[in-house]
């Protein structure tokens, strides 16, 4: 049972990427969204069974064993919420392709967002760190082609930037999980964690790896020419789930395996990460086009999350957790209305958009209920993981966790500020701006209706997640010195 | 009268183990029988018994070699050693060689074939004009490709250095001759089957020079005495190490390794494209199967001496390779510099000095050679009035013209760059795993770096075939025939199988990793 349940969730997206290639261009996004929903369905046919602890469902068979790699999948609480994210959010995409002409054949952008996803639950359900580093690196054909494909005008520039800062991180990872896994003889996950093995310098190695994919600043820049540049659907998933990847990995791979070399690092990590959050914040702040803008202040939230995984107690875990989350449905939300924007008004540069409230109020008041769960207003889904994180730093005591904990609150403000800058340009003012070609299409309502249902649902009542991740984030932050 | 009795007496004849040596036998025999082919056989049906005569008896040469006996032995006086991995390499050779013949026979792309209609006749000449047009063409490449499989197959086997070099030359004299038959730009053809000549009999004269020194050393040219002079610390140090060095520059020469590299993208751009890829699968298992033999049969007592220099001709090897390739515009020079970079890979692995080296290198010559003959394969398909075109602007937009075989490429490419799930992520995974473990860290660190620089120039080609607006100079796609359809769809197969389940060959190469001494 347990096998059948991971091998729908892994490999139903591919057999929908196939599917793709065959069924005629018009009706393929409606195909795309069936499937889309259908693997959503086997994601949450997952639930059944879950445990406080450990693996709700495990699959360890021999794959390559002279290298001493096993086709090791499981579950658990850590890795089920993203796995949700990530189903919830390809249905978005399919839905958001609709009614959408597309510069290219639409099949062929549908099949990629496929094969992603097929990359991005296998990573998320590997417990073998060779599997793991398989399924990371697989995640760069597609999302590089996405953006290539079908990106925008610099979307070469942007694409090859995307593609080096991957690979190199990505040669990193390789690196490091080899080193790991011959100190340890083993590749194995779930034994792995709790320590024992590796080192600082592996730490750090898989730390960097990582670091580049969350992406924690300074090396960051890849990401706002790849979102800039991305169709809509690719900045979704992006933003959404890729980024995702660097900050689970750090969880379930470097946390988790190192805790020891992990404590070492944590007044480096949480110091770029509070840089991470303050120079985010002031980035965006001097941003003019809202892409541009939006893709900026990921770097500050991922920040966010980065400064509690730093922080290492359970609460800081588990506001990494459900920031992880958070951001996923927030930042999806926000790219898939500035796509919509950039759409209707034909632009999206700043000092060229105003008065959607008078145009549009409809899409006014849902771009600004994800502005402000963006910034962390309570009561959204934003709020807890911000706040956590910064309760958990606080916590930790001492003088340099108070700094870190009262810079990050500074960066939060200043979150707060852009944002609102961004609401009276955008929502507010009153202007002879430019006047919107269409209303809301079926598509569209589609996509947003759940993501909007997602910001509120986890913002009024966190414990949905938390109560899962709780119990395997309680062993990693235990085994912690 | 008596002087000739007692010599006969003298001299015994070598025992020859000749179900040991079948397969090599079965080649030899059948490119001398391609030679009466070419003599004998009228001019109309010469295509067709060759093609049918060597693909017979490379299969033959095939199955007589699942016959042979996998314990290890030495016949033919020690000179040659009938050992697991000589076996593995020459099965090797013997399969990517069929399927490399498959290219060669290929006729239906260009009227008469890749190869030169008559080869004496002066390039640009008003008869080679009109050959060159007509369908007329000769048929000697399948005698020559013969005679260098066999000449490899005999290379990865011999176990002394007599024997060693004169298998080299079997097999390097025909790939001269073989690098000049190009049917189009004869000229760039003949130039490169210059350069590979010169330099090539350079590389012999060395490895002859080496091979004296070690008999000035060791009394003997054979891997045993050579081993247990060594052993015993007996003779001239100065010999030895010059003799070595000397033996190692003919075979870094062979497989493509910088500092002498700088053949390969040349002769890679002249050669005929079914040439080349014969050349960048094959030639790089018999190269690897003799620098191994030679390094851990002969002088394996010896590797703290030349392990520090080949692992930095490793690492020089892989930045020259990955480097230049990203500077590269035309197709098949990519692809030499990419071969190059590839056998830094290759020699990483052979460093290990452990069984996992072994095995991991000649998993990757496996995997390699059906990826590398598939995107040769490729080139030969796309082409325009003067031939190929392999200039890489020409292949812009390809993707939109012909998706099934832009899409074959780009799996090729990802193979190449080492994407997980294609034979390539496996084969770098093993060799570099192997060379953690036997403690040869710097060049894995390179090696990574390299393979992560060499990922451009493959997305760069997948970009132009996709992302790029075709030109007014886009080429032609050919409907491939039936035997580049095979080369193509093994290649794809292979390079798909060997990433997904890799474990049956891996464990093959395992238990091939056995030299006898």
């Amino acid at each position: 049972m347990s096998a059948l349940l991971l091998s729908a969730a892994l490999g139903l997206p591919i057999l929908a990427a196939i599917l793709m290639l065959f069924v005629p261009v018009r009706q393929a996004p409606w195909w795309g969204l069936g499937a889309a929903i259908i693997i959503l369905a086997a994601s949450c046919a997952l639930l059944a069974g879950r445990e406080h602890f450990g693996m709700w469902h495990e699959v360890n068979v021999r794959w390559v064993s002279n290298l001493g790699v096993n086709w090791h999948l499981g579950v658990d609480g850590l890795s089920w919420p993203l796995i949700g994210l990530t189903a919830l959010l390809v249905v978005g995409c399919a839905a958001y392709l609709l009614d959408r002409p597309v510069q290219r054949d639409v099949r062929q952008l549908l099949a990629l967002i496929f094969v992603l996803q097929f990359a991005l639950v296998g990573v998320f359900l590997a417990l073998d760190t060779i599997v793991f580093f398989v399924f990371f690196e697989l995640t760069l054909p597609p999302m590089y082609a996405i953006i290539a494909g079908w990106g925008g005008a610099k979307r070469t520039y942007a694409a090859r930037k995307f593609a080096l800062y991957t690979l190199v991180g990505s040669a990193l990872l390789l690196l490091g999980v080899v080193l790991l896994s011959i100190d340890a003889g083993t590749t194995n996950l779930v034994t792995l964690q709790g320590g024992g093995h590796g080192s600082l310098a592996v730490f750090a190695i898989l730390a960097v790896a990582f670091a580049v994919k969350s992406p924690l600043w300074p090396l960051h820049t890849w990401l706002p020419d790849a979102h800039t540049e991305a169709p809509t659907v690719g900045s979704v998933l992006l933003a959404g789930v890729l980024l995702k990847l660097g900050t689970y990995g750090f969880i379930r791979v470097g946390v988790g395996t190192m805790p020891d070399a992990a404590a070492d690092a944590s007044p480096v990590i949480g110091i770029f990460a509070v840089g991470a959050i303050v120079i985010g914040a002031l980035i965006c702040l001097a941003q003019t086009e809202l892409k541009r803008l939006i893709a900026y202040s990921s770097v500050g939230h991922m920040g966010f999350v980065l400064l509690g995984i730093a922080a290492g107690t359970t609460a800081g875990l588990q506001a990494a957790v459900i920031a992880n989350v958070a951001h996923g449905f927030i930042t999806g939300l926000l790219f898939v209305l500035v796509g919509i924007i950039k759409e209707r008004y034909g632009t999206g540069e700043l000092a060229q958009l105003g008065g959607i409230r008078f145009s549009a109020p409809r899409l006014a008041a849902i771009f600004g209920l994800a502005t402000i769960a963006s910034f962390g207003l309570p009561g959204l889904a934003g709020f807890w993981g911000e706040a956590f994180a910064i309760v958990a730093t606080v916590q930790r005591g001492g003088g340099l966790w108070m700094t870190l904990a009262s810079c990050a609150a500074i960066g939060a403000a200043l979150t707060v500020a852009y944002f609102l800058r961004v609401l009276r340009q955008v929502i507010a003012r009153p202007a002879d701006a430019v006047q919107p070609t269409s209303g809301w299409s079926f598509g569209e309502v589609i996509a947003v209706v759940p993501l909007v249902l997602g910001v509120l649902v986890l913002g009024l009542w966190p414990n949905g997640v938390l109560s899962l991740s709780l119990g395997p984030v309680t062993q990693i932050a235990e085994a912690l010195p | 009268m008596l002087n000739t009795v007692t010599l006969a007496a003298d001299i015994k004849a070598p025992s020859m183990n000749y179900e040991a040596l079948a397969p090599m036998l079965i080649v030899f025999g059948a490119g001398c029988a391609s030679v009466l082919v070419e003599a004998f056989a009228p001019r109309a049906a010469r295509h067709i018994v060759q093609t049918v005569l060597t693909l017979v008896a490379l299969i033959a040469g095939f199955v007589a070699l699942l016959f042979v006996d996998r314990d290890g032995l030495k016949t033919a006086a020690d000179a040659i050693a009938i050992d697991t991995t000589g076996l593995f390499l020459q099965g090797t050779i013997l399969v990517l060689g069929l399927v490399s013949v498959l290219l060669i026979a290929e006729r239906s792309l260009t009227p008469g074939g890749e190869f030169v209609a008559h080869a004496a006749v002066a390039p640009g000449s008003t008869d080679d004009k009109k050959l060159t047009a007509s369908v007329y063409s000769q048929t000697e490449v399948f005698p020559l490709t013969l005679f260098a499989i066999a000449g490899m197959m005999l290379f990865v086997t011999a176990n002394d250095l007599l024997v060693m070099f004169v298998a080299l030359e079997v097999f390097s004299l025909p790939l001269y001759l073989l690098c000049g038959l190009a049917r189009r730009r004869r000229l760039l053809s003949q130039e490169a089957a210059l350069k590979y000549f010169l330099l090539g009999a350079f590389a012999s004269a060395f490895f002859l020079y080496g091979v004296a020194l070690m008999y000035g050393y060791a009394g003997a040219v054979d891997f045993a005495s050579i081993h247990n002079a060594v052993q015993a610390d007996r003779g001239d140090e100065t010999l030895l190490l010059m003799g070595l060095a000397m033996l190692i520059i003919g075979l870094l020469f062979k497989a493509g390794l910088a500092p002498f590299h700088s053949w390969t993208p040349d002769v890679y751009q002249g050669a005929p494209t079914p040439v080349t890829a014969f050349m960048s699968a094959c030639t790089k298992i018999a190269a690897f199967g003799g620098i191994l033999r030679l390094l851990y049969v002969g002088f394996g007592e010896l590797k703290d001496d030349w392990r520090p220099l080949l692992i930095g001709v490793a690492i020089l090897t892989m930045l020259v390779g990955s480097i230049l390739a990203v500077t590269q515009q035309d197709l098949k020079r990519l692809l030499a510099y990419s071969s190059i970079a590839n056998a830094g890979f290759l020699l990483t692995g052979a460093l290990a000095m452990n069984k996992e080296g072994v095995s991991s290198t000649l998993f990757y010559l496996v995997a390699y050679g059906f990826t590398t003959l598939g995107a040769f394969a490729v080139v030969m398909l796309v082409r325009d009035a003067d031939g190929e075109a392999t200039h890489l602007k020409r292949w812009a937009g390809l993707g939109r013209r012909s998706p099934i075989i832009a899409a074959v490429m780009t799996f090729f490419m990802l193979a190449f760059a080492g994407i997980p799930l294609t034979s390539g992520f496996t084969s770098k995974f093993a060799v570099f795993s192997a060379a953690l473990a036997g403690d040869a860290v710097s060049p894995v660190i390179v090696g990574v770096i390299a393979s992560m620089i060499l990922a451009f120039p493959y997305l760069r080609l997948v970009v132009l075939m996709y992302v790029t607006e075709p030109g007014e100079s886009g080429a032609d796609v050919h409907v491939p025939g039936a035997f580049t359809s095979a080369a193509l769809t093994l290649g794809v197969v292979a390079t798909l199988l060997l990433g997904v389940a890799p474990q049956p060959l891996l464990d093959l190469a395992e238990q091939a990793s056995q030299f006898v001494r």
